[in-house]
């Protein structure tokens, strides 16, 4: 490097320090954070307690506010996505039929996290389970290990999705519980669609939430509590 | 005098940007002020992005302000509400222009809010 060379770079050097000394006071306008700044916190977690009384047959109200919410097409293939399902149930030997909406039911202790390479599958502080595309590789371990069948792959490429809720070709997906919304202090676009009010959102760690108290006073069960997963969606009547 | 040196540097550095006759001519969109000074952007924003991301995916902070959304709120075309759309869309133009692929639309969205939210009314 010729001595020009290293002055003119010294000099691009200290120019580059003044402008950043010159812009400083004038920034600071611009500094002043705006949204939720808050980080999700384990005080916190999320859970919903879904009544199955409540909640009719042939119904799908849920399943389509996900849907629109969350900009998935509504296709039921093996290759669609699907966040929430409508389930129907029948005990052969009583002839007793249930309809339920089934996801992912956000386990404390996920099997998907636990088997994925990238650290991509993760739990919020908060309680919900989440995959961070950034990270997600699509190898599909964790659609192997929940046991709930609750996670889709993305096949295809996808166009105009919600600004609110980036999705891609290549990566696994499942129900996020709608944090752009819980983060705004909002109800998921499913419990919030049910006329019925089958689905009660809350946390589930605030002794005086109403769904602390109703899962404190009904019997709920957790599907296959068997896992011990300690899944954060609770059935009631099932 | 160092200092004033310095700063007519400073002043002179996006003039020579805007003078290269091979210089992207981007459509700014709605443009103004960014979160921070331009040229500064203009060399790291990346950095601003995925400092956001693991705040935003990871922990919950939404910090609008440098949020994806908020980028192409102001820098969407005002012609087609685009960032990609066309040579001259803002952040195609430039990573074009220097040869750095970005993936980032194959999942976020590179269309202005605001005109999705009338699609959606119609
Ligand atoms: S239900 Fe499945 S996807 Fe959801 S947290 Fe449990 S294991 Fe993971
Ligand atoms: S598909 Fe993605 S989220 Fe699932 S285990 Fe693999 S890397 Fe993790």
């Amino acid at each position: 490097m010729s001595d020009t060379d290293a002055q003119r770079r010294q000099f691009l050097k200290t120019s580059l320090g003044a402008a950043a000394v010159a812009i400083a006071p004038g920034m600071l306008l611009f500094e002043t954070a705006r949204g939720n700044t808050e980080a999700a916190s384990s005080k916190v977690r999320w859970g919903m307690l879904i009544d199955t009384a409540q909640c009719t047959q042939g119904c799908n109200d849920c399943v389509t506010a996900c849907n629109k919410e969350n900009g998935l097409s509504g296709g039921t293939a093996p290759t669609d996505s699907q966040w929430i399902r409508k389930i129907d149930l029948k005990d052969i030997s009583s002839g007793h039929e249930l309809s339920l909406p089934m996801m992912c039911q956000h386990c404390a202790e996920p099997p998907c996290v636990d088997v994925c390479p990238t650290a991509a599958s993760f739990k919020r502080a908060d309680g919900i389970v989440l995959v961070d595309r950034h990270r997600c590789i699509g190898c599909r371990y964790c659609m192997m290990a929940c046991p709930y069948k609750a996670r889709s792959f993305v096949h295809e490429p996808l166009t105009d999705q919600k600004p609110d809720v980036p999705r891609g070709k290549g990566t696994v997906e499942s129900c996020t519980l709608c944090v752009q919304r819980i983060d705004k202090g909002q109800q998921p676009a499913c419990a919030e669609a049910c006329k019925n009010k089958a689905i009660l959102f809350g946390n589930l760690n605030d002794e005086n939430s109403e769904i602390a108290k109703k899962v404190r006073s009904v019997v709920s069960v957790q599907v296959r509590a068997d896992l011990q997963l300690n899944t954060g969606i609770r059935y009631q009547g099932l | 005098m160092r200092l004033l040196v310095s700063l007519l540097l400073c002043l002179c550095i996006p003039m020579t940007w805007a003078a290269d006759a091979n210089a992207p001519k981007l459509d700014i969109g709605k443009g103004g002020h960014c979160v921070r000074d331009p040229q500064w952007m203009r060399k790291n924003h990346m950095h601003l992005l995925i400092h956001q991301r693991d705040e935003t995916v990871r922990k919950g902070i939404r910090d609008d302000q440098v949020s994806m959304k908020n980028c192409v709120d102001c820098h969407a075309s005002l012609k087609d509400n685009s960032v990609i759309a066309r040579d001259d869309s803002f952040c195609v133009g430039c990573h074009r222009y220097e040869a750095v692929k970005i993936d980032c639309f194959e999942c976020h969205s590179s269309k202005r809010q605001t005109a999705l939210a009338m699609k959606d009314e119609k």
